[in-house]
């Protein structure tokens, strides 16, 4: 970076100043004052009330859900995707759903899980008994999975393709059997691709919001809506941008963790920060 | 590498154009209307841009508080918005409404005299009233075959989750509130207290809080009861298939009365062109197809006289006097608000 070459990060800079510093001065600069005020902790104080704390701990408790059941579908199916000659084809057919809108897709499950809804009139017409599928955390949860999936598949689909196959081959050839091959070569290789997996399902999932007020009926209030609840129902600017600064400390202790975790496999683990 | 850094740069551009607004395209007039969703005929702005050459912007909120964080938040411009009483009263606390100029609205004078001139704005300084309404429970004649008169029958555990409340912090407060017999406006803590634990007992009972799909959800079947505004109950009732197997009512305890206003925000960058637009819904034919599409109850007197026989005499419409004589308007609850809102929060995050 040096002589002109250095304008070209210009633009970058620029962009940076705008849409991350400036907003995140703000955001702190709203976090620890209070009507005007001067420097004040009162809002995160007023976090420590044990009903905002259960609320963190649903929105961690489900994100952590979340993740753990994107990263038990998402394996197999990204290692049968990675195997199949058609691999690249059929793992556009996971991204194509996220070519319509979020909220029109959680939108259409709701119509799918409501008590007169696809499903139920499926089973009614089953003979089977009407079941109650929307409104529960049960429904919060399949909603967070649906959008969050190929999040986890992607990236593991795209460390396991550029495996080097030869790899596999020579580890067979000196004597390991599959379950040996999988556990020593192809797992530890594909690590990389589960970090950023799970960095990126985690993420949204932790601060997620509206999945759980239209899934949920609003009885489980995650982080996310506490925070949107704060800006746009309650206007109370201070509280909200306190609640995000709290979540921004925890998402950063956590990925600094999972990186540490990460780099001992594969320093590609790092990319994703 | 040239290139990437130009059509960044353009991009850059693009997007600062974007964030500081588009003041109309050839020097057209353009408005910027935020309403309510579900709240006016289809073709009025069409027919208001028609007449006026003027381009209408129409965008939407479900609850008073989103439009006033939207307000609060500045950089939205809004030309003319439609406040609730209380939220009109917060607003010109705050010192954030035009003041109207009567001599660009000749058709002010159309409206019923008793809807104006009250509390929450003396004298209309600042609004005009748009629709007024009231809140109650529309129940479904199938699933519910008792009289329902008290807001006690959401507390009832024979619905269980069979009960839609609405999801905004003065309305489902409120219904807590008069259950107990307290006023919808208390600043006392302990009954504020009261009324939390009240709703937060409720909770197991509910099966959604809800906002602007409450209609479909009822007609849906979904629900046994639920907390509405009028004009929704009579949109449900007045649906052609199933509208006959609901009924709304307006408990014993009392309710809100409440009346939505025509505003113009402070600094609205098109006060002529709002002025135009408020006289435009004021008029006869326009004030009546409003009132026929949305279902609500009009303050204007010449629509009012026009409307069939059967809206006019609906107790969901126009309640009697002895009805609206046990409502109670909201007021702006000021300094303690921040209580009613942490209140809301608790019962929701519990």
């Amino acid at each position: 970076m040096r002589g002109r070459n250095r304008w070209y990060a210009l633009p970058y800079l620029l962009w940076v100043a705008i849409f991350t510093v400036a907003p995140m001065g703000l955001l702190l600069y709203y976090a620890f004052t209070k009507g005007g005020s001067g420097f004040t902790l009162v809002n995160f104080q007023k976090f420590l009330d044990p009903t905002y704390i259960k609320v963190l701990g649903r929105s961690l408790w489900l994100a952590l859900l979340c993740t753990a059941v994107c990263l038990a579908l998402g394996y197999p199916i990204s290692y049968l995707l990675a195997r199949h000659k058609h691999g690249n084809l059929l793992s556009m057919l996971f991204i194509l759903p996220m070519w319509m809108n979020f909220l029109l897709r959680t939108y259409a499950w709701m119509s799918l899980l409501e008590n007169t809804g696809l499903v139920n009139r499926l089973l009614g017409a089953l003979g089977f008994g009407q079941l109650t599928l929307l409104y529960n955390s049960g429904a919060v949860l399949l909603g967070m999975v649906y959008n969050f999936l190929p999040f986890m598949i992607l990236p593991i689909y795209n460390s396991l393709q550029r495996m080097d196959r030869s790899l596999i081959e020579a580890a067979g050839d000196l004597g390991a059997n599959p379950i040996g091959v999988f556990r020593r070569v192809t797992l530890p290789l594909s690590l990389p691709g589960i970090m950023s997996g799970i960095t990126m399902v985690f993420m949204p999932a932790v601060t997620t919001f509206v999945i759980s007020r239209l899934l949920g009926g609003s009885h489980f209030m995650l982080f996310g809506d506490l925070i949107e609840q704060q800006f746009l129902q309650a206007s109370n600017w201070n509280f909200g941008s306190a609640l995000s600064v709290i979540m921004m400390v925890l998402i950063l202790l956590g990925m600094g963790l999972l990186n540490r975790v990460g780099s001992n496999g594969n320093a590609e683990g790092r990319t994703i920060m | 590498m040239k290139k990437i850094s130009f059509a960044l740069c353009a991009l850059l551009l693009c997007t600062l154009g974007m964030l500081t607004g588009c003041t109309g395209q050839s020097g057209q007039q353009v408005l910027n209307v935020y309403n309510w969703g579900d709240y006016i005929a289809p073709g009025v702005i069409a027919d208001f841009e028609r007449e006026t050459g003027i381009k209408v912007n129409y965008s939407l909120y479900d609850s008073n508080e989103i439009l006033y964080s939207k307000l609060q938040g500045g950089g939205s411009n809004y030309d003319v918005i439609f406040p609730s009483d209380y939220m009109i009263e917060r607003l010109v606390r705050q010192n954030m409404l035009e003041e109207l100029d009567y001599d660009s609205l000749p058709n002010a004078q159309l409206l019923d005299e008793s809807y104006l001139n009250h509390p929450y704005d003396p004298g209309n300084q600042y609004s005009l009233p748009y629709m007024w309404g009231t809140v109650g429970i529309v129940y479904n004649k199938q699933l519910v075959d008792e009289d329902v008169s008290s807001w006690n029958i959401l507390w009832d555990a024979k619905y269980a989750k069979q009960i839609l409340m609405y999801d905004s912090s003065r309305d489902s407060i409120a219904v807590a509130m008069l259950k107990n017999g307290f006023s919808a406006n208390s600043r006392d803590a302990g009954e504020l207290a009261i009324a939390q634990q009240a709703l937060i007992e409720q909770k197991p009972l509910v099966l959604s809080y809800t906002l602007d799909d409450t209609v479909d959800k009822m007609l849906a079947g979904e629900a046994a009861l639920c907390v509405v505004y009028s004009g929704q109950a009579m949109m449900i009732m007045g649906d052609e298939q199933k509208g006959e197997q609901f009924g709304y009512v307006i408990p014993q305890e009392g309710s809100n009365l409440w009346f939505d206003g025509m505003c113009i925000p402070k600094g609205a960058k098109n006060k002529d062109a709002a002025l135009q637009f408020i006289n435009f819904m004021c008029r006869e034919d326009i004030a009546l197809r409003n009132v026929e599409e949305i279902c609500y109850s009009t303050p204007h007197a010449g629509a009012y006289a026009q409307l069939d026989d059967e809206t006019r005499n609906n107790p969901a419409a126009y309640p009697d006097d002895e009805t609206l004589a046990r409502c109670e308007v909201y007021t702006d609850l000021g300094d303690y608000l921040e209580t009613y809102e942490d209140a809301w929060t608790h019962i929701k995050a519990n």
